[in-house]
């Protein structure tokens, strides 16, 4: 359990004014949707959450912690960012790459235990990637890289998971198996924070949703709260309809 | 398996040249009895040159390993940031001067390290980290090092013209003293191996790096300053040898895989093993004459390095 805090948080983005300064606590339990167009900052929002920017200004708290004053490796052994671009410049089996979620956890003499397997090859199960095991990373398919990534995260053991799109390049079934897994970490005390475009994923599997408007403008709070289709159309300067399926709301532009 | 071969490299090092010795003979004057010519022979020539082709290898091919890590390219080698073009303008401008070995070998040493600090200096800038930038920099200071390298030699006499190229294709007729080499070699190993790991991660990327708790920043400077001292070392005892440093470690990824853990002490290995056969074979296929070590490196790796290539998967 660990609880992420933004405090008057403003991103840096060169070249753009600065927002309004985000100010929310993200509690384990939660699932947090990210919506905004094409270069609304939704990533960098990401990454400073994760100390990999710094902010423009505000700050980050984990455990009431600043990020700053943490080190990676403590940083890393509670939170998880699934990013969406990924570098393969050296060939590596998907073993090996969902093998290195355990980084934070082991001392630099440290050889990978046998519980460290046990939660790579959990993970893989978890995405179906067992047959997959032993293929190098750079033979696969780009939905196939993208279970990878979420699988290395998912050996990290998280309590804060932070995922950049985790549905990209994922077939059907994949995007409901991945936000379902999503469902049940958070089920289990994780807190889920991530960046999407598909406005019906997001209806159906997000329970807090942050709107991005490209000039810096935010709004967030309940999902149900936030899915007006006035506020997403003006979100995505797109005409918008919706209907309703089993009580959730579905959407489609035109 | 390595291990075994870098001794049997180093045994036919010292038993094979202008008089040729078996291996008896070798035990006889190695244990203390035998013919005092061939314990001469051993101990001041053969065995201190075979030690300095085998630390001058392994040097070479850990910092390649690094580098290629450190700049997530596979083409990076050790010279790649200049720094051996730094060592060249040192030891060419003191033997333009017609100073001693010691001071050619110093002066390649200051040279080395002035680059490295140029390089370090210029690619910090504002914002963050990028192998791109360290790259960048490094590739512009070496070509600035290899027109001063030619201006040189256009102005050097004809007498010391051959001395010259041959340093600059690398010669361990310099290599007096394996020791520094040595020195350096074994605690630079020692330092690596615990960050086998998070080389390995580095080698996703920064970003994946740091999200994984790596902090990249100092590592990369560390692995950087790491390779750096290992390259000047290397180049102060043998001049710029070439290849060893870029195809040793792709070799051994071909055959074993990428994980740093096991590549990099294999790097030291096979390359000391590699560079102690060529120097061999330098000394012996022409003798008396000595061709430059660095022909017979690429011509041993060259077939090798495309028969692994074309094997692997």
């Amino acid at each position: 359990m660990a609880i992420l805090e933004a405090s008057n948080l403003v991103v840096d983005i060169p070249g753009r004014s600065a927002g309004d300064p985000f100010s929310a606590r993200i509690l384990p339990g939660q699932r947090w949707g990210v919506l905004g167009p094409n270069g609304a900052g939704k990533s960098t929002l990401l990454h400073t959450l994760a100390g990999l920017r710094p902010p423009r200004s505000g700050q980050v708290l984990l455990d009431g912690d600043c990020l700053t004053q943490l080190r990676r490796r403590q940083l890393a052994q509670k939170l998880a960012v699934v990013f969406q671009e990924r570098q393969d410049s050296f060939p590596a089996t998907v073993r090996e790459t969902v093998l290195i979620g355990r980084h934070p956890f082991l001392s630099p003499w440290q050889q990978e235990t046998a519980n460290d397997l046990r939660l790579a090859n959990q993970a893989m199960d978890a995405l179906s990637l067992s047959l997959l095991a032993d293929r190098l990373v750079s033979t696969l398919s780009g939905g196939e890289r993208q279970r990878v990534a979420i699988a290395t995260a998912l050996t990290q053991q998280p309590a804060i998971w932070l995922a950049d799109e985790p549905t990209n390049h994922l077939d059907l079934h994949h995007q409901v198996a991945v936000m379902e897994l999503l469902h049940r970490q958070a089920e289990q005390g994780a807190a889920v924070f991530m960046c999407l475009h598909d406005l019906n994923l997001a209806a159906r599997w997000c329970d807090h949703l942050l709107l991005l408007y490209p000039d810096g403008e935010l709004c967030f709070g309940p999902a149900e709260t936030m899915l007006v289709p006035e506020a997403l159309e003006r979100l995505y300067d797109q005409k918008l309809s919706v209907g309703q399926i089993n009580g959730v709301p579905v959407f489609v532009p035109g | 398996m390595l291990a075994v071969l870098g001794v049997v490299a180093l045994l036919v090092a010292v038993t094979v040249g202008s008089v040729s010795m078996t291996f008896s003979e070798l035990w006889m004057a190695v244990s203390g009895r035998g013919d005092p010519l061939f314990r001469e022979l051993v101990f001041s020539l053969r065995l201190p040159r075979a030690l300095a082709a085998f630390a001058t290898g392994g040097l070479l091919a850990l910092a390649g390993a690094l580098m290629q890590v450190l700049l997530r390219n596979p083409l990076a080698d050790p010279y790649v940031l200049g720094i051996s073009g730094g060592a060249a303008v040192g030891a060419l401008a003191s033997m333009l001067l017609g100073l001693g070995t010691a001071m050619v070998s110093g002066s390649a040493f200051a040279g080395a390290l002035l680059s490295t600090l140029l390089v370090f200096g210029l690619a910090q800038g504002r914002g963050s980290w990028t192998p791109t930038r360290l790259l960048l920099t490094g590739v512009v200071i070496a070509a600035g090092w290899g027109a001063v390298i030619t201006f040189m030699l256009s102005l050097s006499p004809a007498d010391r013209l051959p001395g010259m190229l041959y340093w600059l294709m690398g010669d361990l007729s310099y290599a007096r003293s394996p020791w520094l080499a040595w020195l350096v070699l074994v605690p630079v190993l020692i330092v690596t191996l615990p960050l086998g790991r998070s080389l390995n991660v580095l080698a996703r990327g920064p970003l994946q790096a740091a999200a994984l708790g790596v902090a990249v920043k100092p590592l990369a400077w560390l692995v950087y300053g790491l390779a750096s001292l290992l390259t000047a070392v290397a180049v102060t005892t043998a001049g710029s040898v070439g290849f060893v440093g870029l195809i040793v470690p792709h070799m051994l990824r071909l055959v074993l895989g990428n994980d740093q853990r096991i590549i990099l002490p294999a790097s030291v290995m096979a390359g000391g093993a590699l560079l102690t056969i060529a120097d061999t074979l330098a000394r012996t296929l022409m003798a008396p004459e000595q061709l430059p070590v660095g022909v017979i490196t690429a011509l041993l790796g060259v077939p090798t390095f495309l028969f692994l290539l074309y094997r692997s998967r």
